[in-house]
């Protein structure tokens, strides 16, 4: 009994995880694109649900998960380059509250237009073939699929990493997030940079909306539990920090699934009391620096 | 070229703005008071009563003190559920029902100020966001609120006072009886906004630090001016629970937060009247659409985006900037 227990827990372990990478995609996105343009992206939830969306409409044309799987995030990436070049823009300098306040219609707008184009009821969206079933991972068989969300979100997360830290446009890009002035007065178009972060971050978002479809299903509104839990580990793990947003996603995910085990009531109500907790003893979360925010 | 502008433009403001600004509790009271033969029905006049006092609570913390706050439908849910469990679980008459409503609110803005105004600007945002979905949850899962269906049976069917009986389920007079607490509010916030407190908060906004060094307590003020918006957010809560027999579970939801925010920024934010014309146009907008398509979120939406990119200032604010009035 106790060694079923443990596998029990150790399968729900590994939930936690698959659950948590979605949270820490949605939150590198979203961190990311703070971090550059200061700019707190309340349409992220939408472009995670478009990403869904695309990704459903592409497969009944290119009926192949692989070729999906990397056309969503740069079609989803290419709407987010639209909507930073004549929407955000021309907001810079208007003082923060107004890019926030913008994606937040925008993300109203989103969700309307999708209902009008696939009805306000769900769509089910089904495992691909060669990712179905369940492999052994020590404690247990766990579903293959999830298994390979972790994978993706590993892969995704490396590339990020390399970009950001071993290419000289990453360069640019961590010099543009500590003083966009002194970029620009080196002679970098800025504002070319802050389009490739901000289509980068949607890009991811729309990734980890596809790859949630066959978890979830799709819905117009499957978007806004994600961006609340997004916000969360943002504020967990501290606003523009990428580490703490995937420490923090990954905690986020493991207690959820944890207490779903354990306690099923609290599991929607454990990521606030772990934000309320930081917010308390860290109010610049687990990994951000303090006076970022004022 | 600006201040020659202005100095000019000073002596041509008009009488009747100027008579505005001058008395403003009495000039939006007189204006809520023909409301209702403004509008198409009386329903809709009911409805922006109610998201006015939503507005005006909100607008104490967003345009007051410059705090984007995005999670006020905890407070408006938790009055509404408040009010609704007294009336309709309990038979508890109104005028008990309405002021505890109004407590426990501000008690749920104390507990969620306390932790939000830990953090500043965009943070503020995320984590009243956050914190409202909690409550979101917690009401969600107890067993008085009716969970999903949520709440029925909030009558208030008469009034009694001073031995007088006013029928409330005639439209018209129930749009009096909330008129009333809303006249009462609208002067109580600009008695607070008149006040050296209600400078302090316009001086948080302006200038925390400076605000800070001279010797204010900007924690307090900062709380206490949330536990006040908390407040009055509860108030319309209660009176929109009487207002429609019933509280749904979306009253908690997240595009609640947003619509008072979209309210406020379309009539103008950190203006004694920007809220109320706030409500007056979303809830029109949105009968007029509503009636002609289903998907009038769309075009809500799309305003807002148009007004953020061109008229920040809102409708009211937008006017008060043309005429030079402060």
């Amino acid at each position: 009994m106790d060694g079923f227990m443990l596998q029990l827990l150790g399968l729900q372990l590994f939930t936690g995880v698959a659950l948590g990478a979605i949270y820490v995609l949605m939150a590198v996105g979203l961190s990311l694109i703070f971090g550059m343009l200061t700019v707190v992206n309340f349409a992220h939830g939408a472009f995670f649900m478009v990403g869904a969306y695309v990704g459903y409409l592409l497969y009944q044309y290119v009926p192949n998960f692989w070729i999906c799987l990397v056309a969503v995030p740069v079609l989803t990436g290419l709407i987010g380059i639209v909507v930073e070049r004549y929407l955000v823009r021309p907001l810079y300098g208007r003082g923060i509250d107004y890019p926030l306040l913008l994606t937040f219609g925008l993300g109203y707008v989103m969700v309307e237009v999708i209902r009008i184009i696939f009805g306000k009821q769900g769509l089910p969206v089904s495992t691909p073939d060669a990712l179905q079933g369940a492999v052994d991972v020590f404690v247990g068989p766990f579903p293959l699929y999830r298994l390979f969300v972790i994978g993706v979100a590993v892969v995704v997360l490396l590339i990020l990493w390399l970009f950001i830290e071993r290419t000289s446009f990453g360069l640019i890009i961590r010099a543009g997030a500590r003083d966009p002035m002194i970029v620009r007065v080196l002679g970098v178009d800025i504002s070319r940079v802050w389009l490739v972060v901000f289509a980068i971050g949607t890009g991811i978002a729309g990734l980890a909306g596809y790859l949630s479809a066959p978890m979830q299903g799709i819905a117009p509104e499957m978007g806004t539990n994600v961006l609340i839990v997004a916000f969360v580990v943002t504020v967990v793990g501290g606003m523009g920090s990428l580490t703490g947003a995937i420490v923090a996603g990954l905690l986020i995910g493991i207690v959820e699934s944890l207490a779903a085990f354990m306690y099923p009531e609290a599991s929607k109500v454990s990521m606030f009391i772990i934000m309320a907790l930081v917010l308390l003893v860290r109010p610049m979360g687990l990994f951000g620096r303090a006076g970022l925010m004022s | 070229m600006t201040t020659r502008t202005m100095t000019l433009d000073k002596t041509k403001t008009p009488a009747l703005f100027e008579a505005i600004r001058r008395h403003r509790v009495l000039a939006t009271i007189l204006f809520l008071f023909v409301l209702p033969w403004l509008t198409p029905n009386y329903s809709v006049a009911a409805h922006i009563l109610i998201f006015g006092l939503y507005a005006l609570g909100f607008n104490l913390i967003f345009g007051y003190m410059g705090m984007l706050s995005f999670g006020h439908s905890a407070f408006l849910g938790i009055g509404a559920y408040t009010a609704g469990i007294l009336i309709a679980q309990h038979a508890i008459t109104w005028w008990l029902a309405i002021p505890a409503a109004i407590v426990v609110s501000a008690a749920g803005a104390l507990v969620i100020g306390a932790l939000a105004i830990r953090t500043r600007g965009i943070y503020f945002a995320m984590v009243t966001l956050a914190l409202s979905q909690c409550v979101y949850f917690l009401i969600y899962q107890m067993p008085a609120s009716g969970g999903e269906n949520g709440l029925r049976g909030v009558n208030v069917p008469e009034v009694n006072l001073f031995g007088l009986t006013i029928d409330v389920l005639d439209p018209i007079n129930k749009y009096y009886f909330f008129f009333c607490f809303v006249a009462i509010s609208l002067w109580l916030i600009s008695r607070i906004l008149a006040s050296p407190f209600g400078h302090a908060i316009q001086a948080i906004r302006e200038n925390e630090t400076r605000t800070r060094a001279c010797g204010f307590n900007v924690e307090n003020t900062k709380l206490i001016t949330f536990v006040l918006s908390g407040a009055f957010c509860g108030l319309a809560g209660a009176l929109n629970g009487i207002n429609l027999s019933s509280v749904a579970i979306e009253t908690l939801h997240y595009e609640t937060s947003g619509l008072v925010v979209m309210i406020c920024l379309l009539g103008g934010m950190g203006t004694f009247f920007g809220p109320i014309v706030g409500a007056l146009l979303f809830l029109l907008i949105q009968d007029v659409f509503s009636l002609w398509t289903e998907h009038w979120q769309l075009y809500v939406g799309g305003i807002f985006i148009f007004f953020v990119l061109f008229f920040p200032k809102g409708v009211w604010g937008t006017i008060l900037e043309k005429l030079h009035v402060d």
